[in-house]
């Protein structure tokens, strides 16, 4: 029997994970769900290769690894606009393509968004943790040996389940494009609303935020709007002295929390579960894959939604799978 | 003497000198050797150094200190 087929990791790029759709169920013991932060883009990027939606792929953030494959493999790039190569010559995105034993994975410079993710027909054969086989960083769990790939690693492929779609391409409008500059964010206003001022709850949907450099997987901060001035208030028991302070309560992935009510940060796949900080409302589950391919300086808006809003814009998220599934099968 | 230009690897916060404190990796007319830092991009919460990867003289940088930089962005540009 041959030898289990594998990559290796040459240059690891700057933080490249494995995740699958995630790891849901655990939050309540603050363990965060964790997973691609554009599914769309994985799902795209599995159904391309032949594997299953849930198939653990690679997530590349702003630079992309070098792969030596030591097998035949189908591979599919998806999400940033982050150019594969295969022996220094360039391959399209959103397309299954053939990759031969021996043959180098690399990118180049990254044009739009800002992760691309890599399926390889089979899947990252990583062992499952608490159902999943994403990379929680923070907590040194779950993906390969619990951290982003590091030169030399040598990873294993799974085998083949279905076939692959070797060749096609995924058309534009079935894609989700990088977000634009000033992209909106739809969130719906929270729990502690009230605790802002009626010119600040005006003033974070009016001002354009600009993503700070330090957003990540746990969360993305926003910063450049106008600072959130708060209710007067004597602290209750349990909560901290800083106005912005609440008692401990739960973070839902995608609240928005402001500490000391300067830079929004959206909570996103390996957020903590809870804490001690106001949020100001939540960002829809619709955008959340969108955030996932925000740059560092790039520029957005949060547009106000209500309930039904949320809902009619989740079920247009769900059309935008319907389209991929009768392009190329769920 | 063929001038070439360096661009950003990731998109971040270009930082010409180590700390706010320290004076500059490296200003134009200065020699620059293979491995050497000229600058550092922040992003993510970490500090990722840009190393010369070809030898030659520092002509001009592109890009100011702390400077919001795209991947692919011109740094500067070395004279070999």
């Amino acid at each position: 029997m041959a030898d289990a087929a594998m990559f290796e990791v040459v240059k690891p790029g700057l933080a490249t994970t494995v995740q699958d759709l995630g790891r849901p169920g655990y939050y309540h013991l603050g363990l965060p769900i964790s997973g691609a932060m554009d599914r769309f883009a994985l799902i795209a990027a599995n159904r391309l290769v032949g594997n299953p939606d849930g198939a653990a792929g690679l997530e590349a953030v702003f630079l992309g690894p070098v792969l030596k494959f030591s097998a035949d493999a189908v591979v599919a790039v998806t999400g940033a606009t982050m150019p594969p190569k295969l022996d220094g010559a360039e391959q399209p995105l959103w397309t299954a393509f053939q990759i031969f034993a021996g043959q180098e994975l690399s990118f180049g410079y990254l044009k739009a968004g800002a992760r691309a993710y890599i399926a390889i027909a089979g899947g990252v054969d990583v062992p499952e943790v608490h159902g999943s086989r994403s990379t929680y960083a923070l907590g040194g769990l779950g993906g390969f040996e619990g951290r982003a790939l590091q030169s030399g690693d040598q990873v294993k492929i799974g085998a083949p389940t279905g076939p692959s779609k070797l060749g096609v391409t995924i058309p534009e409008d079935v894609r989700r494009a990088a977000p634009a500059s000033g992209t909106l964010l739809r969130a719906m206003p929270g729990l502690y609303w009230h605790r802002i001022t009626e010119e600040s709850q005006g003033s974070f949907f009016e001002d354009t935020w600009t993503v700070a450099p330090e957003a990540d997987r746990i969360g993305y901060r926003f910063k450049g709007g106008r600072a959130l001035d708060f209710v007067p208030r004597k602290p209750p028991f349990g909560a901290g002295s800083d106005p912005s302070n609440i008692v401990d309560s739960c973070y839902p992935y995608g609240s928005i929390q402001v500490p000391g009510g300067t830079e929004p940060i959206v909570l996103h796949r390996d957020a903590v579960s809870g804490g001690g900080y106001f949020m100001v409302g939540t960002v829809i589950s619709a955008d959340m894959d969108l955030i996932g391919q925000l740059q560092p300086h790039q520029p957005v808006r949060f547009e106000s939604i209500d309930m039904e809003g949320a809902l009619a814009a989740r079920r247009e998220e769900r059309a935008r799978l319907d389209r991929l599934g009768e392009f190329i099968g769920a | 003497m063929t001038k070439t230009t360096i661009e950003a690897p990731i998109p971040g916060t270009f930082y010409r000198s180590p700390s706010p404190e320290e004076p500059v990796f490296k200003k134009e007319g200065d020699p620059v050797a293979i491995g050497d830092t000229l600058g550092l991009i922040e992003v993510m919460k970490s500090f990722t150094p840009v190393v010369a990867e070809a030898a030659g003289t520092l002509v001009a940088f592109h890009v100011e200190n702390e400077d919001a930089v795209m991947a692919g962005q011109p740094l500067y540009d070395l004279e070999a």
